[in-house]
């Protein structure tokens, strides 16, 4: 049985779409200059693949169980594949690789499908940290190291162990939360991704100065204020769905919306030293699936423990 | 049926795509030439054509990796429908060439590694005159160059485990033999044209 909340969430994520999608329309009928029907074609573009992952996402929300565990999994392994893809990576790297990809990613998922909190905390962090680089040492190859190796560990550090912390959410028992924690996870991604659109639209309207132009000229004072005004205001109006107050609702939305501009500026300097626009191609419109996901990466694990720190039993 | 899900299997493992420069539609039988790195390098480049032109599509390789065993006999005769040359003997009466134009004659396009064996994936070896004389034979064959983008970090020579790192193929426009040129400088050319595509649209 679909909850209410549940119902209500999808209800605003499907208006939130089309009309989105209407704009996109709208735009291509009217448009007269040439700019203007590459932005409408490329807002078609981005509608058609906001359809396709929401539906995914929904769908794995609604199937539950350990079925949205394993889409975090897999985005997690597309994303360290684009990371690792667009990164330079020796011939000595490549064991290493494998392990991160074929053993690390596996082993973060089960602990967390096993709610093992301590476990899914220090595994990545210590334990492959320390054992990746003894691999790539053992493999014999020098040149470049500490790079190289630091290079694997950010690339497991945002694409799996930061993404896992999403589906880490529903391993919580949160105090006097008569909704399930899959509807907190909905509300945590809708934050998030609501805090990106209204960032780049109000970027776009009003923005003059940049953040650090040497890494996004599209980061401005205006857009950063615009998102975290729009998202604590969302944040505020869905905390029935929450297990927070209006106020305290709106405070965790405006720290999803922080980090979640954090992210973006930090992803967008790894691109920027990297030599790329995109991570890849992969999602039309969007780019590739880590261009989706670099704020989420930094919101995922301070929502989560946040949550833990203030809302949960003590497991 | 069995074609599609492989070439489905290895699209999602490798993440390989083709991407197109200034290709048309095949008029008739072709000759891809690519560069080699990995093992993999014939089934990916195989599974990332366009299905029209992966239907009539044939592998060159050799039957003494190909023809090792069991499993690789049936992919590469059933699933590929590979034209193997024997490596160990090549003589006058049994050339390689005569296997490769029968398959165009046939209307079949082939996939071919005119490096001849696979590199380290940093350096392209000079190409063998193998090109030069399916051109000379059939010079009506459009010769369409292929670079493999990243293949040698999946599955580096000597190693058996890959790593799924994204894939990319490249398919460029044909390159025509031109009536006065001699045979190193139309190879130079064609390996030339193959090296230009590293990079394009990434």
């Amino acid at each position: 049985m679909i909850e209410h909340s549940m119902l209500i969430l999808l209800g605003i994520v499907a208006a939130l779409l089309t009309l989105g999608t209407l704009a996109a329309q709208i735009g291509i009928r009217t448009a007269r200059t040439e700019k203007g029907i590459e932005v409408a074609q490329n807002l078609r573009a981005r509608m058609r693949s906001w359809w396709v992952m929401a539906s995914i996402f929904v769908v794995s929300i609604l199937v539950g169980g350990v079925t949205t565990t394993v889409l975090f999994a897999i985005s997690s392994f597309l994303a360290l594949r684009e990371f690792i893809t667009l990164t330079p990576t020796r011939r000595g790297d490549h064991r290493a690789l494998f392990w991160a990809f074929f053993v690390v990613i596996p082993i973060q998922y089960i602990l967390i499908a096993q709610e093992r909190y301590t476990a899914f905390s220090i595994f990545i962090p210590v334990y492959a940290f320390l054992l990746i680089p003894a691999r790539m040492a053992a493999a014999g190859e020098t040149k470049e190291f500490l790079g190289r190796m630091g290079r694997i560990q950010w690339g497991l550090m945002t694409c799996v162990y930061f993404i896992s912390h999403v589906p880490a959410l529903l391993t919580l028992q949160i105090k006097g939360y008569d909704h399930s924690n899959a509807t907190l996870l909905f509300f945590f991604i809708l934050i998030v991704q609501v805090n990106d659109v209204f960032q780049y639209i109000t970027g776009k309207l009003f923005g003059k100065r940049p953040i650090a132009p040497l890494v996004s000229p599209n980061k401005t004072i205006a857009g950063l204020l615009g998102g975290l005004a729009v998202s604590a205001s969302v944040g505020a109006a869905l905390s029935w769905v929450t297990p927070f107050s209006p106020l305290a609702a709106a405070g965790m939305a405006f720290a999803i919306a922080f980090m979640g501009f954090l992210g973006d500026l930090t992803m967008s300097a790894v691109k920027r030293d990297i030599g790329v626009k995109d991570y890849s191609q992969a999602i039309p419109g969007h780019g590739g699936v880590l261009d989706r996901l670099d704020s989420l990466t930094f919101a995922a694990p301070l929502f989560f423990h946040l949550v833990r720190h203030f809302y949960a039993l003590p497991v | 049926m069995i074609q599609s899900v492989i070439a489905l299997t290895t699209r999602i493992i490798t993440g390989c795509h083709s991407r197109q420069v200034g290709l048309c539609a095949p008029s008739g039988p072709r000759v891809y030439f690519a560069n080699h790195t990995s093992n993999l390098d014939a089934v990916v480049v195989w599974s990332s054509l366009p299905r029209q032109c992966r239907k009539n599509c044939r592998i060159v390789a050799a039957r003494d990796y190909w023809g090792k065993t069991a499993i690789r006999r049936w992919l590469s005769c059933r699933v590929f429908h590979a034209v193997l040359i024997d490596r160990t003997s090549v003589s006058h009466r049994r050339s390689p060439l005569t296997a490769i134009t029968a398959c165009l004659d046939e209307g079949c396009s082939v996939i071919i590694f005119p490096e001849g064996t696979r590199g380290d994936g940093d350096q392209t070896a000079e190409f063998k005159p193998g090109l030069w004389h399916i051109a000379k034979a059939r010079p009506d064959v459009e010769l369409v160059p292929v670079w493999i983008e990243n293949l040698s970090r999946v599955l580096p020579k000597g190693e058996i485990l890959p790593v799924p790192i994204a894939v990319a193929v490249t398919l460029g426009e044909p390159v025509l033999r031109e009536e006065t040129e001699d045979k190193q400088s139309f190879l130079d050319r064609c390996r030339q044209a193959m090296l230009d595509l590293k990079g394009v649209g990434a």
